[in-house]
């Protein structure tokens, strides 16, 4: 009861002044709305392109590679041990192994089960030309299983015209990158020659085409089902060149990698190690999202500060007054503080609704481009969080710029105004 | 009527240090009696306001004892006593002070609002009640700017008696009113002492007026010279 007649003066007071007022919630308006449209639609950004590569980067990617031969002639010799002698001549060469992976059944059935994946995929990479007259192009036909793909990796999404299920049983099919196609004059429907580099020669059809929004993978990339890519690669069924793992939480990436490599002894490389970049340039865009924004609404609270600084110099006497009266000087100081949170939650809710709406302005203009096919418009995040805390920062603010002029405002000494007439 | 004791006053000194410092109240002692009608009269200057302001509490800045009503406030906390002020002691100030953005009814009201005893409605009731026996509660719809100097002086009047204090105190209150107007305060100030045994302390140079109460004390540089 006692506060409300205090919140009624501050009220009286933000009412009388309110040119004043409007003017300092503006501040906070421009500072709140500012700050939900950068983070909505940066941290859209960010998931965005994050998504573009982490959607469809496998979590743990299996996978052979050519090593160079550990074990050299030299070592065998007793003359010269390693643990006295540095090694030089590496003279035995990689040896040529298949690129296959050994157990690569076991692998995928031992791992199925487990509770941390989402799913398995095997791939089987082949390369081949792509051949059209004597034209020759470097290609990779990539041997999937589109339905875990598309739920795993949004394979679809980047698959225009067509669907990846058209692959699923048939052996004949390919969806080709759309770089090749450009190249070389191919729509959905036709037929495209291809050589192994074992000089076998074959057809695929066209059921659909490939753009990941990257050139160099367009521009070589294509699709076919798994029995496809084994016999384009001249190989048997039991042939898979990588296994890709989804995990349900990213974090158990590199645990997991780890794991493969010591229990089948193949190469597993997990996302963090693959994409360490990315981290990187995620955490420095938000801070700098956050950093511009908080700059704003502290020049808001700083408005704000100035405006309540005047106010209560005008109100010099309304405070004696008051003072005189029997209210006390932590009254005083609570009026004041009204007034700024008044202010704060005027201008931080416009704000809001400020923010809110050019988000929704923002998230429905036309963003087309080449490198993303399935995106139409600019992407942008309304997490609720932002606007929570958006709201809170608001009043936190306006808080801190009212709370000093108010602590001066309780302690002018009504005496000394009062004499002063 | 019973004599009982509500102000005592003991030793009471005061300093102004800006720009010299000089002494502007010396050894003031004086009692008040519950229900006593008191002037205090005296050439500008001689310290009547700086003695006025010490005893509603508001200068705290002073050597000396003062007790109302047997409360020490030499010892109280500023919100203490800003308590204290509002609950025991109406001020009427040499200017009718008053908020310009409310209106004449929630300026009166306002000190009971702080004192929230009664309920919103019982406190308006009051309010125009005390805004009648000043002959204003027409005005009472009306902002502190739209009236006139007289009737502001008599909002502030009736702001001081809305929480019914123990004692009013007032700095020249009637000197912005004309005679009429002056002796209606007069009488109100009588019929608050018959009513509520209030005691009045009053600043004046208005001889008519303080020739009326019961007491005059008179000041001359900072003493009293005449109880």
């Amino acid at each position: 009861m006692g506060n409300k007649v205090l919140f009624k003066i501050a009220r009286t007071h933000v009412y009388a002044k309110r040119k004043q007022s409007i003017i300092a919630s503006l501040g906070v308006t421009f500072g709140i709305g500012t700050f939900i449209i950068l983070m909505s639609f940066m941290t859209g950004l960010n998931g965005l392109l994050d998504g573009l590569i982490l959607n469809r980067t496998p979590h743990v990617r299996v996978y052979n590679e050519i090593q160079p031969s550990a074990k050299q002639a030299i070592s065998n010799s007793e003359n010269y041990p390693s643990d006295k002698f540095f090694h030089k001549i590496e003279s035995i060469k990689p040896q040529a192994a298949k690129s296959s992976i050994r157990n690569s059944l076991g692998i995928i059935e031992g791992y199925q089960k487990d509770k941390r994946v989402r799913g398995i995929t095997p791939q089987v990479s082949a390369r081949v030309f792509y051949k059209s007259g004597s034209v020759l192009l470097n290609g990779n036909l990539l041997g999937i299983n589109p339905e875990e793909e598309a739920r795993l990796f949004n394979f679809d999404d980047y698959v225009l015209h067509g669907s990846p299920t058209d692959l699923k049983n048939n052996s004949n099919a390919i969806i080709l990158g759309a770089g090749v196609a450009k190249k070389l004059s191919l729509k959905i429907g036709d037929y495209i020659p291809m050589v192994n580099p074992k000089g076998k020669e074959f057809k695929l059809k066209i059921v659909g085409l490939f753009q990941s929004g990257l050139a160099e993978v367009d521009n070589i990339q294509s699709y076919a089902n798994i029995a496809a890519a084994q016999s384009a690669a001249g190989e048997g069924t039991g042939y898979f060149t990588d296994i890709h793992f989804k995990l349900h939480k990213i974090e158990d990436a590199a645990p997991l990698a780890n794991e493969l490599e010591e229990l089948f002894g193949v190469h597993a490389i997990d996302i963090h190690r693959a994409n360490a970049q990315f981290d990187t340039g995620t955490s420095i865009r938000n801070l700098i999202t956050y950093a511009v924004s908080i700059t704003l609404l502290i020049v808001a609270g700083f408005g704000i500060y100035n405006i309540l600084n005047m106010l209560i110099y005008e109100k010099m006497n309304d405070i004696a007054i008051l003072k005189a009266t029997g209210f006390s000087g932590s009254d005083v100081k609570r009026i004041f503080i009204y007034q700024a949170l008044l202010i704060g939650f005027m201008g931080g809710s416009i704000g809001l609704l400020v923010g809110y709406g050019m988000s929704h302005v923002i998230d429905n203009a036309p963003f087309e481009t080449e490198a993303l096919p399935t995106i139409k418009t600019f992407p942008v995040n309304f997490d609720p969080m932002f606007y929570i805390g958006g709201g809170l920062f608001a009043l936190i603010t306006t808080f801190f710029a009212g709370y000093f002029p108010a602590r001066k405002a309780s302690k002018i000494d009504p005496v000394e105004i009062l004499r002063g007439q | 009527m019973r004599k009982e004791e509500l102000l005592k006053v003991r030793g009471v000194n005061k300093y102004f240090h800006d720009p010299t410092t000089i002494q502007v109240l010396k050894n003031i002692n004086f009692d008040l009696n519950k229900g006593e009608y008191v002037s205090i009269m005296g050439k500008s200057g001689c310290g009547k306001s700086t003695l006025l302001y010490i005893l509603s509490t508001m200068d705290t800045d002073y050597e000396g004892e003062i007790e109302l009503k047997g409360i020490n406030l030499t010892k109280q906390s500023h919100n203490e006593l800003a308590r204290i002020r509002n609950e025991y002691i109406g001020f009427i100030f040499q200017f009718h002070y008053l908020l310009p953005e409310f209106s004449i009814l929630e300026n009166v009201m306002m000190p009971a609002l702080k004192l929230d005893k009664y309920s919103r409605q019982e406190i308006e009731h009051r309010a125009i009640e005390k805004l009648r026996l000043l002959d204003i509660h027409n005005l009472a719809k009306k902002k502190a700017t739209q009236i006139s100097g007289g009737q502001k002086q008599r909002v502030a009047i009736a702001r001081a008696l809305i929480n019914e204090p123990l004692i009013i105190m007032g700095d020249e209150p009637t000197g912005n009113l004309d005679s009429k107007n002056a002796d209606t305060v007069f009488h109100l100030f009588k019929e608050m002492i018959s009513e509520f045994n209030t005691t009045l302390l009053i600043v004046t140079h208005d001889e008519d007026f303080a020739n009326r109460t019961d007491r005059i004390i008179t000041m001359s540089d900072g003493e009293i010279i005449n109880l």
